[in-house]
C-alpha cells in the first residue's frame, strides 16, 4: 500500500524509543547549558544531532550515558536510565570524545582492555581494527602517534566492540577525511538498516545531511526544529540566484514574493519555482539558478543558530581569562 | 544481537573481572611496563649490593627481605597513582565510567588489583632475598630465619603504600601532581618534625619513623597505635577525599 503522505508525521510518536531524551535541562556554572531538550530515536534509524559548537550537543549526550545528572527532566536508552544497564558496553556503543584514549597503550591493547571489561572475545578486537581501517602496523602503534582521523576510526572500533543495538557518537566525522567520511557513513547506514539506532552529533550540516533519517537541531541549549530530513528539507521555499541580485529582489518584491538574501548570495524565496521565474521574466532578470532550495532552509537555519553565538561567546571569553 | 547472546550480555562485569583488567592497565602501558621492571630491578639491585657491601651478619634472609622491598615501597605506589590520574589527565575515564558506570566499583577494582599486585612484589622480593642469602652464604647464626611478625609487617607496610598511593591519585586526579606530593609531603613534614616543637605530633603522624620500623623490627602496641594514626592521615583521609572527588566528579 503506498505511503500517503499524512501518515509520516503521524508514526513517529508510537516510534518504539531506544533512546529517548524528555525535557532534559542542565545548568552548569550559573547558565543553562541544556534547556528542555525532547527528542527520541527508534530503531533502524539515525539521527543527527546538529548544532553550533557550545548548543549542549555534549551535555546532552553525557546525560544520556549516565555521566552527567540532570538537573531536570530524564534521559533513557533501550528503556531504562543507562546506569542501570548491568554491562551497557554490549547494548550501547559510545564515542563521546576521539582524542580521550589511553595514549600510553597500542592501538590493539586500548580495544583488549575494554574487551575484557565487558567480556567480549578478544578475537573480535582484530576483527574491529580491519573492519574500521586500521592495518597491523596501525594496532600495535601507542595511541598517542595516532592522527585524529585514526583515533576516531579507533574510537568508532571501540564504540561497536560489544555488538551493541544502540550507537551514541558525539562528533565522529570529526578528523575523518572526506574517505573516512563515506566509509562511516556506509557503516552507520548498514547498522541501521540491520535495525539498529544511531545517534550522532555534528556542527556540520553537510556531514549528517547525507546519513541521517531525522535530524534535532539545537542551538543555545534549546530545540530549534527536529523531524525527518524529508520533512525539514521539503517547504523550505525556492532557492533564486542571480548576477544582478538587486535587479532579482526588485523583481521579486514587484511579484509580491517575499525573499530572504541567503548568507552566501542568492535568496530563499517563499513560493514556488514557477511563480520565481514568472517574477523574473517579468522583471527582465536573468536568473543564474532556480530550484527548490532543499538544504539551503535548513542551511540558513543553522546560520541563523551559528551566528547567534558570538554574541554569547565574549562574555564568556570574558569570564575566562578573568 | 541475536537473543542467544542476551542472557550473556546481561551479566555485570564482576569485581573479579574489573579487577584483572585493572591489573592489566598497571602493566600494559610505556610507564607502567617500566615502572614495574626497575622496581624488581632495583630490588635485585638492592640484594647484590648488599651481598657485596655488607658484613656477614648482614647477609640473613631479613636483612635481605628488608634491602629488597625498600625500593618496592617507594615505585609501586607511583603504579597505583597512575593507574587512577592517567585514567583523569587522558580523560579514559570517559570510556571506563561508560562501560561500568557505577565508579565506586572501578575505584574498588584498582584498589583490589594494588592489593594483588604488592603482593605479587613481596613475592618476588621473597624469592629475590631467597637467592641473594643462598649465593652470599653468611654461615652465621639465623640465616634462614624469617620470623612471622617480620613477613607480617612487610605485607602491611608494601600494601598500606600501595594504596596511600592510589588513594593520592584519586585524591588530586592528576599525574604530576600527585607524585609530586606523594614525595616531597612527607619529606617535607619529616624535615619540619625534626623542631622540636612538631616532635609529638611527628612521633605519630611521620611514616619515615611510624611505618618505617615495620621491616626493621617487632612492632609494640604503642608503635601500632602510630602506625595506624598516619595511615589514618595519609591513607585513609586522601582515600576517602579520593572516592568523594571520582564518584561525583565530571568527567571532562
Amino acid at each position: 500500500m503506498a505511503r500517503r503522505p499524512w501518515s509520516r508525521p503521524l508514526a513517529i510518536p508510537i516510534l518504539l524509543a531506544m533512546i529517548e531524551a524528555h525535557s532534559l535541562t542542565k545548568r552548569l556554572g550559573g547558565r543553562t547549558v541544556v534547556d528542555d531538550v525532547s527528542f527520541r530515536c527508534g530503531p533502524g534509524t539515525v539521527t543527527g544531532f546538529l548544532g553550533p559548537n557550545g548548543a549542549g550537543k555534549t551535555t546532552t549526550m553525557r546525560m544520556l550515558c549516565g555521566l552527567l545528572d540532570a538537573d531536570a527532566g530524564a534521559a533513557t536508552v533501550l528503556g531504562g536510565r543507562y546506569r542501570e544497564l548491568p554491562n551497557p558496553g554490549r547494548r550501547v556503543g559510545i564515542l563521546l570524545d576521539a582524542a580521550a584514549q589511553p595514549g600510553g597503550r597500542r592501538g590493539q591493547e586500548a580495544l583488549g582492555v575494554s574487551a575484557q571489561t565487558m567480556a567480549v572475545d578478544e578475537r573480535r578486537v582484530g576483527e574491529l581494527l580491519e573492519l574500521v581501517g586500521l592495518d597491523r602496523a596501525a594496532a600495535r602503534k601507542r595511541v598517542r602517534q595516532y592522527s585524529l582521523g585514526m583515533r576516531q576510526r579507533l574510537g568508532l572500533a571501540h564504540a561497536l566492540l560489544g555488538d551493541p543495538e544502540v550507537l551514541i557518537l558525539d562528533e565522529p566525522a570529526n578528523g575523518l577525511d572526506p574517505e573516512g567520511m563515506r566509509w562511516m557513513r556506509r557503516l552507520l547506514r548498514d547498522f541501521a538498516d540491520r535495525g539498529g539506532t544511531v545517534l550522532l552529533s555534528s556542527h556540520l550540516l553537510y556531514e549528517v545531511e547525507a546519513i541521517a533519517d531525522r535530524l534535532v537541531i539545537i542551538g543555545g541549549g534549546r530545540i530549534a526544529a527536529q523531524g525527518s530530513r524529508a520533512d525539514l528539507l521539503a517547504g523550505a521555499g525556492t532557492l533564486a540566484e542571480a548576477s544582478d541580485e538587486a535587479a532579482l529582489l526588485a523583481a521579486l518584491d514587484a511579484a509580491g514574493l517575499p525573499a530572504r538574501a541567503q548568507a552566501d548570495g542568492g535568496f530563499i524565496v517563499d513560493a514556488e519555482p514557477e511563480d520565481v521565474g514568472r517574477a523574473a521574466l517579468a522583471g527582465d532578470v536573468a536568473l543564474t539558478r532556480l530550484g527548490p532550495s532543499e538544504g539551503a532552509g535548513l542551511e540558513q537555519l543553522f546560520f541563523d543558530l551559528t551566528t547567534s553565538v558570538p554574541d554569547a561567546a565574549p562574555a564568556e571569553f570574558m569570564e575566562a581569562i578573568r | 544481537m541475536s537473543t542467544t547472546t542476551i542472557a550473556a550480555t546481561i551479566a555485570r562485569p564482576s569485581l573479579t573481572r574489573l579487577t584483572a583488567v585493572e591489573l592489566r592497565k598497571m602493566s600494559d602501558t610505556r610507564a607502567g611496563f617500566w615502572l614495574l621492571l626497575s622496581t624488581v630491578g632495583l630490588a635485585v639491585a638492592a640484594v647484590v649490593i648488599l651481598g657485596f657491601a655488607g658484613d656477614a651478619e648482614d647477609h640473613t634472609l631479613r636483612e635481605m627481605l628488608s634491602v629488597a622491598t625498600a625500593p618496592v615501597v617507594v615505585l609501586l605506589p607511583v603504579v597505583g597513582i597512575l593507574v587512577v590520574s592517567s585514567e583523569w589527565s587522558q580523560r579514559t575515564s570517559l570510556l571506563t565510567f561508560t562501560l561500568v558506570p557505577h565508579r565506586s566499583r572501578v575505584l574498588a577494582a584498582k584498589l583490589l588489583a594494588g592489593v594483588v599486585l604488592s603482593l605479587a612484589a613481596l613475592q618476588a622480593c621473597i624469592a629475590i632475598a631467597l637467592l641473594g642469602t643462598a649465593i652470599a652464604d653468611p654461615g652465621v647464626a639465623g640465616t634462614w630465619s624469617l620470623p612471622a611478625w617480620m613477613l607480617g609487617q612487610t605485607t602491611v607496610y608494601v600494601v598500606t603504600s600501595m594504596i596511600t598511593g592510589i588513594a593520592f591519585g584519586a585524591m588530586l586526579l592528576s599525574s604530576a601532581p600527585a607524585i609530586v606530593l606523594y614525595f616531597a609531603l612527607p619529606l617535607a613534614w619529616t624535615a619540619l618534625g625534626s623542631l622540636a616543637f612538631l616532635e609529638t605530633a611527628a612521633r605519630w603522624l611521620d611514616g619515615a619513623r611510624s611505618l618505617a620500623p615495620m621491616t626493621d623490627e617487632l612492632i609494640s602496641t604503642t608503635q601500632w597505635a602510630r602506625a595506624g594514626t598516619t595511615l589514618a592521615v595519609w591513607m585513609l583521609l586522601p582515600l576517602l577525599i579520593g572516592l568523594w572527588r571520582v564518584t561525583r566528579g565530571d568527567v571532562r
